[in-house]
């Protein structure tokens, strides 16, 4: 499919002249684009890059069964331009995003309104979409939550118990990441890469390390790219064991709840072993890794991943085992497939609509190249099928890193970096615990960064949240958001 | 069978909850580092080595003045204590570092190279909130790290309720507000609001960097470069985030439940600062 594409074509992870990413004049370039996605692509990105003349728009599209990616451009424009997301509903927080950051109006867009703008000392959320009846009511919680999370809206529109529909306002948690990295990288940027969403440490500082790499026209050390595979999985285990655990709770089932809680520590205590920090800050850098995973340490790793993942074994089986569990997740929060492959999910709340998504085996880079594991895939779409994908995801993340740790790659774990190349567009996409995280730079004519885009895999899936609740009884949100567990501050930058 | 196999295991299992305080405190990963010791006078004159190495601008040394760390910024990578020619900056291994007064996290000079710790609440806050504090957590920009690894306090290891510290759903019933993030200006109403909410007397407490100074995002006009900014803090916990035991240290030390007057084998600092 890919082959024919008038996009310019490139693997993850690496980079390509900024002048070979063919532009066209904007309407063209949105037909182009909306050929594409028609094809069968998908878009990862979808951002505008300031020029002297007004603003360019681009797109990173991801062939997933071709494993190429694609970047395609328009021409500057000012003003306005037809909309992708009056086609491609996937394009719709992308453009609004556009229009917050760059004041471009795409024509047609049904729901235009500010993604994570602050006016004063609150977001600017404007009006929410409202439901008229004698019988309906309306529902706001947030932004401070009951529990130890994030801050976020979220206003429902109900008849009765029933959700009829559920929108989303976020960015509370906007700290000015993107805006502050244009000119970079700068002394904190890797830190701040770090914490783009905390529990995903791996999978951003991964991204960024790659980015990095991949402009200075190189790859790290085989061990670096070795050691991150691990510390990824190591964090796909702690969070996926967390979230197991929270579901549970929700459900009052509290011997799996109360034992994977403590496993998740188990889990953030073998990222601590490597590199001294539960979230894996400071392992990771541009050109390779800071800490090394000797032999010792890795068999010390090793003994104490077994009895973790015993220990989640046993907890995990304890709550499949109860119908009383099952019954409360089966036909809850539903996303169908044609709606999921429409807004353009990711990650494991895709495959748990049956969508055969995984950066790791679509777009492998880095250590995936060489060792890969199967993708979990359920198809219901329900917050069952979510729990299932999570708990399937746990046993090949341990049958995985019991393989990679039988069998480290040998060499150097850090090598000196090449500055970036001037005028050169990089891309590259991780798996992280939630799905796809996507960077991407572009670099200025002195080699620093014209323009960074950070697209965290929850920038797809909120709208799947919001979708999963059409219908639901509203006494179900716990559920059915703990099953999505997206992050916000990873959406809001 | 379920509920036998589940009771079997319970059993099998037995009390998961650590010794702690009563018993050791469990060990921290040997690559943490723990907390930071500064001796200002070891450096060299006009060494700067660490000052454009700290990514969040934690070190200064204006001329003819002592290096100075605060380690409320810190975010503990330690790209400084690796650069020092001189060691004058080392990690102490010690997961204590919670205090009190904000100037206490400033290390460097003499008499000042380590962290001033916490003192209690005074008598009648104690004897109100010493054996049950109700506390509302709120994230105000923060990652999600703080927020787990205060969350963790709550699970079977560390058990924080058998000290009578909870979390809340409402600002109505809490004593306190523990705030993670460097406060975002979007933030900013809902912290007020919250903070209105609880009834007086109320503490606050800060946990990690950008809820003590901004942290990586320091200087950011989104945000608000810390708590303090916004509401009274009681009690300032470090780390990038900080570990779960420095967060319960805290906390214990606040409520007067830790009984440790000086730190055996680290000096002979006092563990007082007022």
């Amino acid at each position: 499919m890919s082959a024919a594409s008038p996009f310019a074509l490139l693997a993850n992870a690496t980079s390509l002249p900024w002048a070979e990413a063919p532009a066209w004049p904007v309407a063209e370039f949105v037909r182009a684009t909306a050929t594409e996605l028609n094809r069968g692509a998908r878009l990862c990105a979808w951002f505008g890059v300031p020029e002297a003349s007004g603003t360019c728009l681009v797109a990173v599209l991801a062939f997933d069964t071709d494993n190429t990616l694609a970047v395609g451009r328009s021409t500057p424009l000012t003003g306005s331009y037809p909309a992708l997301t009056a086609t491609h509903p996937q394009a719709h927080l992308f453009e609004r995003e556009v229009w917050e950051q760059h004041g471009l109006k795409p024509e047609g867009h049904p729901w235009l309104k500010p993604v994570r703008r602050t006016a004063g000392s609150a977001p600017a959320n404007d009006e929410f979409f409202r439901v008229d009846g004698r019988e309906v009511h309306e529902v706001a919680v947030g932004p401070v939550h009951a529990g130890i999370i994030e801050p976020g809206h979220f206003r429902f529109q109900c008849a009765g118990e029933e959700v009829l529909h559920l929108e989303i306002a976020l960015g509370y948690q906007h700290r000015g990441v993107e805006a502050a990295l244009t000119g970079g990288p700068h002394r904190a940027t890797r830190s701040q890469m770090e914490t783009v969403a905390g529990d995903s440490t791996i999978a951003h500082a991964t991204s960024y390390a790659t980015i990095m790499e991949a402009l200075a026209g190189t790859e790290g050390p085989l061990r670096a790219q070795w050691l991150r595979a691990v510390a990824l999985e190591l964090e796909r285990l702690a969070n996926h064991t967390g979230d197991l655990g929270a579901l549970a709770n929700d459900v009052a089932f509290l011997p799996t709840a109360s034992a994977c809680g403590k496993i998740r520590g188990d889990f953030l205590n073998l990222t601590a072993l490597i590199c001294g920090n539960r979230f894996g800050r400071g392992l990771v850098r541009p050109g390779g890794c800071r800490h090394d995973l000797e032999p010792e340490r890795a068999a010390q790793l090793s003994e104490r991943l077994k009895i973790a993942l015993a220990d989640t074994e046993q907890a995990v089986a304890w709550f499949w085992d109860a119908a009383s569990v099952r019954t409360r997740f089966e036909n809850v929060g539903t996303v169908f497939p044609a709606q999921a492959r429409e807004i353009g999910m990711v990650g494991p709340a895709a495959r748990a609509c049956g969508l055969v998504r995984d950066v790791r085996y679509d777009h492998p880079a880095g250590w995936h190249r060489f060792a890969q594991s199967p993708v979990a895939v359920w198809p219901s779409g329900d917050v069952f099928a979510r729990a299932r994908v999570r708990s399937l995801e746990i046993q090949r993340s341990g049958e995985y890193l019991r393989e990679q740790l039988a069998a480290p790659a040998a060499g150097e774990l850090a090598g000196e970096l090449a500055p970036p190349r001037p005028e050169t567009l990089a891309v590259a996409l991780v798996e992280g615990w939630r799905g796809e995280v996507c960077h991407v730079a572009l670099t200025d004519a002195s080699g620093r960064f014209r323009r960074y885009k950070i697209i965290d895999p929850s920038f797809h899936n909120w709208t799947g949240l919001a979708l999963a609740l059409r219908g639901t009884a509203i006494s179900d949100f716990p559920i059915c958001n703990k099953s999505f567990n997206l992050s916000y501050c990873g959406f809001d930058l | 069978m379920f509920v036998l196999d589940t009771i079997t295991h319970r059993l099998k299992r037995g009390c998961e909850t650590m010794a702690y305080p009563n018993g050791p405190a469990p060990a921290l990963p040997d690559r943490h580092g723990g907390a930071l010791k500064v001796e200002a006078s070891k450096c060299a004159d006009g060494c700067t080595a660490c000052i454009p190495v700290c990514p969040t601008q934690a070190i200064a040394r204006p001329p003819g003045q002592p290096v100075a760390l605060d380690l409320g910024r810190c975010i503990f990578c330690a790209a400084c204590v690796e650069i020092c020619p001189q060691a004058a900056i080392t990690q102490t291994g010690d997961h204590r570092m919670a205090v009190t007064r904000r100037d206490a996290l400033l290390l460097g000079e003499s008499g000042h190279e380590q962290v001033r710790l916490a003192v209690a609440l005074d008598e009648k806050l104690r004897k109100l909130f010493g054996r049950s504090l109700r506390l509302r957590q709120v994230s105000a920009g923060g990652c999600n790290a703080c927020e787990a690894d205060t969350n963790v306090l709550g699970t079977i290891g560390w058990d924080l309720s058998r000290f009578g510290i909870q979390f809340v759903a409402s600002p109505r019933h809490a004593d306190g507000l523990l705030i993670t993030g460097p406060v975002t200006k979007s933030m900013e109403l809902a912290l007020m609001k919250t903070w209105d909410a609880v009834p007086a007397p109320k503490i606050v407490i800060a946990v990690g960097a950008c809820a003590i100074a901004g942290g990586p995002f320091v200087g950011h006009r989104e945000v608000n470069n810390g708590a303090d900014s916004i509401v009274p803090v009681d009690l300032y916990i470090p780390g990038c985030p900080p570990h779960p035991l420095t967060i319960l240290d805290g906390l214990l030390r606040l409520l007067g439940r830790l009984d440790e007057p000086s730190r055996p084998g680290r000096g002979a600092l006092a563990a007082t600062d007022r």
